[in-house]
């Protein structure tokens, strides 16, 4: 990856006097695929306005390759949108959709043609040029607001959820497909979703934010092995997060058992909060567990089971492939590399968002 | 459909029948009958006589440019009203609904007390030091009262139409390098289209029909189409011509509603 | 800069459509009998047209058409749009377009049109030793007949909303259709038939075209018998009477907005 395309410097913006962004620092490299996410009211999506001009931030500047853009209208900007629910011109047909920015430009009669023809292979709509957007499916739909975006050859796309309103087999297509298209093209992407799947799928880098502050900033694998609180534990996939103490360097007593870890630098004696995926919780027989319990809960979910274990007065979520009946005496057992210890929250928003869930 | 449905819709389209169909069927048969009722042209060739034919005329211009001043006037204002961050429903009752209570007549008479030669406004003209304006009794009041009277006809359409562009289509278009002219003239524009036509046929239908303004406004020496007709029935208690004339006026009522239709494919009206 | 002139041209349109109003409360006051002049400042008139009978049998006839005209036209217009909504396009496109006529036609040609049918009635009826009379009957199905398509777009998009799946959950409750009518979506639409009543009880009040030809003699509403004064010079006690008129619906209308604007303030499109 090479250098800094984007920079956000100290962002605010208030909304009546809510403030959505608070001091937002972040910068994006060129040809990257980076994903904002997080869940609804996070500011996420004005973030991506923000970039794309539609609004200016209260404080902060925004510098792209290097200039001051924070003022700059939309029009004049070398990035383009897709947004969410498409925003198609309803009154245009898909090739004039498609030729808007290039006329704008006042590109040649010929070049248009071209692109036109260009971006609808792309995005697998030739034959489509005559059709009114209203008479195409919504994931054909999206395909085109990706044609009209990318036709301009801007330095970045901005993608607003732009799967969010396509079911669930359509949007695994589509996420292959916009992984293709960011690899022909070779420009950045930055995508906003609150699905942690599509942000897992795709991105070169995940940015995970909560009212209005980011919370980590990471690879798909950083942030799902290494969430840096407990926010981001729980909005990624499913974990326990359990109160615990950290006894010493590479040990942690949790609900009166003491589990190994790998984690230093907690300091001795100090509560912690401790992350274990599902998948990583290991049955085994009472004796050989480090801490013991009763299935209380089982739910076949295809890949695996899902099941629930009352042990140490905690129900813990426990996903396996094998298949342990309610009421059976299990033990738990978890390798140490597999335990993640984060200090507890300081600021109240963290605290606010744990006690919602 | 059940019975108990049909049941349901049988005392509207008795009434629609009754007072809607047979009634304009009426006119077409006074309008195409002599007084002794044998069939005839002439209540319809009546419009070619010169006075008829200058009040006709006379009626199209003025509601033309009428029409045209309420659409200059009421785009931006719908502009300015759909822009608005909090909601803008009050202040449209405000212009529309709320003046309806003060009585349309009334209303209307009011610019006579308004516009006089030491009216309010030429008062305040004065003070300004500024020319006066003497358009009382001229057609320039009735084009005033019409504009008065329909503008809020031609606001609300464009409005309503307006609010439902998706804010995003219009962001888009930002997005893709046209600037704010570029992008009012090839989206917002064509996209109220179907509010600009139903709110040009919600002024100029009666614009061209009125006589109430003509009379309130042009002190009963200028004749629209309007006082022609209204007079064949309410003085000269001629039905018939009076049918005539109104078969013809209904031709480019008929006219701009079929262009209306065209342009209102929901087929409610954009309007309300 | 772009805010200021906006809200310039807000006040512009404010006032155009206000100062006549002004003018005509201002007038109210006026000690002098003509409204050339300013005699100085009374209340009298307030207390006058109370005693002036023919005034207040014109207030009389004019709120008892409005109430009934609203009431009559709000039943049949939900029937209607009752029906409507369920009807396929194609026969949905027509009896929509068939009820919008008095909405989109001219109201002279409305007000003729029921002007010819009620003669027509009536010499059928005079066959049989029966007559018709003009005056509040007549007037009454005037103004339900144009009130009529004012309620249908009030009340048919409404309707359009309603979620279905609750009707056939109550239905499913084991309530009778009637019943789940009444409990569930009546009041999902009351919004939209409340506004329907309101819109055609003003339109009623407002009224004058079709009530001028249909009235017949001696039968005047407010409307009428200003027109008719017209010439004459209008006589103070309809200004103050227009002006008690007018700012009791404005406060009645302040008092019923200021509480439940909150809960309000999703809805864009202005529907009445």
């Amino acid at each position: 990856m090479s250098n800094k395309l984007i920079d956000l410097v100290n962002i605010t913006k208030i909304y009546d006097g809510v403030t959505v962004l608070d001091d937002l620092n972040l910068y994006i490299r060129e040809n990257e695929f980076l994903t904002l996410l997080g869940p609804s009211g996070c500011g996420k999506t004005t973030t991506l306005r923000i970039l794309g001009g539609f609004e200016h931030p209260d404080q902060g500047k925004v510098i792209f390759s290097g200039q001051d853009i924070t003022q700059l209208a939309p029009n004049k900007r070398q990035l383009n949108t897709v947004f969410q629910k498409y925003a198609l011109f309803p009154h245009m047909t898909i090739a004039e959709n498609i030729a808007f920015g290039l006329k704008i430009k006042k590109k040649s009669r010929d070049y248009i043609k071209d692109k036109i023809r260009y971006a609808l292979k792309l995005v697998n709509l030739e034959g489509y040029e005559n059709r009114s957007p209203d008479s195409l499916s919504g994931g054909q739909q999206q395909r085109v607001a990706i044609a009209r975006a990318i036709v301009n050859e801007p330095k970045v796309l901005l993608l607003d959820e732009p799967l969010g309103a396509l079911d669930l087999k359509l949007r695994q297509d589509m996420q292959y497909e916009l992984i293709r298209l960011k690899n022909e093209l070779g420009i950045t992407f930055i995508y906003v979703t609150h699905d942690q799947e599509e942000a897992l799928t795709m991105s070169d880098t995940i940015v995970v934010m909560n009212q209005g502050y980011i919370q980590q900033i990471g690879t798909p694998e950083d942030i799902y092995n290494e969430p840096q609180n407990a926010f981001v534990a729980d909005f990624i996939g499913d974990s326990n997060i359990i109160d615990g103490t950290m006894i010493q360097d590479k040990l942690v007593e949790i609900l009166g058992a003491r589990f190994q870890c790998v984690d230093v630098g907690f300091g001795n004696n100090q509560p912690v909060d401790v992350v274990i995926r599902p998948e990583d919780v290991e049955l085994v027989s009472p004796a050989e567990g480090t801490i013991q319990g009763k299935v209380t809960h089982l739910i076949f979910k295809g890949v695996h089971y899902e099941m629930e274990v009352m042990a140490g007065g905690f129900e813990w979520l426990v996903h396996s492939t094998r298949l342990y009946p309610v009421g059976t005496d299990v033990g738990i057992r978890v390798d140490p590399f597999n335990i993640q210890i984060m200090n507890k929250p300081e600021s109240e928003d963290e605290q606010a968002v744990m006690m919602d869930e | 459909m059940s019975k108990k449905q049909r049941l349901l819709s049988g005392p509207y389209l008795i009434w629609t029948v009754a007072f809607i169909v047979i009634p304009l069927l009426l006119i077409v048969y006074y309008g195409l009958t002599s007084a002794e009722g044998g069939f005839t042209l002439d209540n319809i060739a009546q419009m070619g006589r010169p006075e008829n034919l200058k009040a006709l005329w006379l009626a199209l211009v003025l509601s033309v440019v009428s029409t045209l001043i309420c659409l200059v006037m009421a785009y931006p204002l719908a502009m300015i009203l759909s822009n608005m961050k909090f909601n803008a429903n009050s202040f449209i009752v405000m212009i529309f609904i709320i003046p309806m209570w003060m009585n349309f007549l009334l209303r209307t008479l009011a610019w006579q007390t308004l516009l006089e030669k030491n009216g309010v406004i030429n008062m305040a003209l004065k003070f300004l030091h500024l020319p006066t304006l003497n358009i009382i009794n001229t057609p320039y009041a009735i084009v005033l009262g019409m504009v008065y009277n329909f503008l809020p006809f031609m606001l609300l359409p464009i409005y309503n139409v307006l609010i439902k562009i998706d804010k995003n289509v219009v962001n888009a278009a930002r997005d893709l390098g046209a600037n704010s002219f570029q992008t009012f003239c090839k989206i917002t524009f064509p996209l109220s289209l179907p509010g600009v036509i139903s709110g040009i046929t919600m002024v100029f239908v009666p614009s061209l029909t009125t006589f109430v303004i003509s009379d309130l406004l042009g002190g009963s020496k200028i004749l629209l189409i309007g006082n022609v007709i209204e007079q064949k029935f309410k003085q000269g208690n001629n039905w018939n011509v009076g049918s005539g004339l109104s078969l013809v006026l209904m031709v480019f009522i008929l006219i701009s509603m079929a262009i209306m239709q065209k342009y209102d494919k929901d087929g409610e009206g954009a309007a309300f | 800069m772009k805010k200021i002139i906006q809200r310039i041209y807000l006040i512009f349109i404010f006032v155009l459509l206000y100062a006549p109003i002004l003018t005509l409360v201002v007038l109210s006051f006026n000690n002098s009998r003509t409204r050339a002049k300013w005699g100085g400042f009374t209340t009298k008139w307030y207390v006058s047209m109370f005693e002036n009978s023919a005034i207040m049998d014109a207030l009389y006839n004019t709120l008892l058409v409005g109430v009934l005209s609203a009431f009559i036209a709000t039943l049949l217009g939900l029937t209607a749009a009752i029906s409507i909504n369920k009807m396929r396009r194609r026969s949905r496109t027509l009896v929509l377009g068939v009820i919008n006529i008095p909405m989109l036609n001219a109201e002279i040609v409305t007000g003729i049109s029921l002007m010819l049918v009620f003669i027509a009635v009536g010499n059928f009826l005079t066959q049989f030793g029966y007559t018709i009379q003009f005056g509040f009957w007549t007037v009454l199905a005037g103004h339900v007949t144009f009130n009529l398509p004012y309620v249908v777009m009030s009340i048919l998009p409404k309707l359009k909303q309603v979620n279905m799946s609750t009707y056939e959950a109550a239905l499913d409750l084991g309530a009778s259709p009637m019943r789940a009518f009444f409990t569930v979506i009546l009041p999902d639409i009351m919004p939209g038939v409340l506004s329907g009543f309101l819109l055609a009880f003003t339109l009623s009040l407002d009224d004058f075209v079709i009530t001028h030809f249909v009235k017949g003699p001696g039968f005047e509403t407010l409307s009428t018998k200003i027109y008719t004064e017209v010439r004459k010079g209008i006589k103070p006690e309809m200004y103050a009477l227009s002006t008690l008129l007018f700012v009791s619906v404005l406060v009645l209308l302040l008092l019923v907005n200021v509480k439940p604007q909150k809960k309000r303030s999703g809805d864009t499109a202005v529907k009445f």
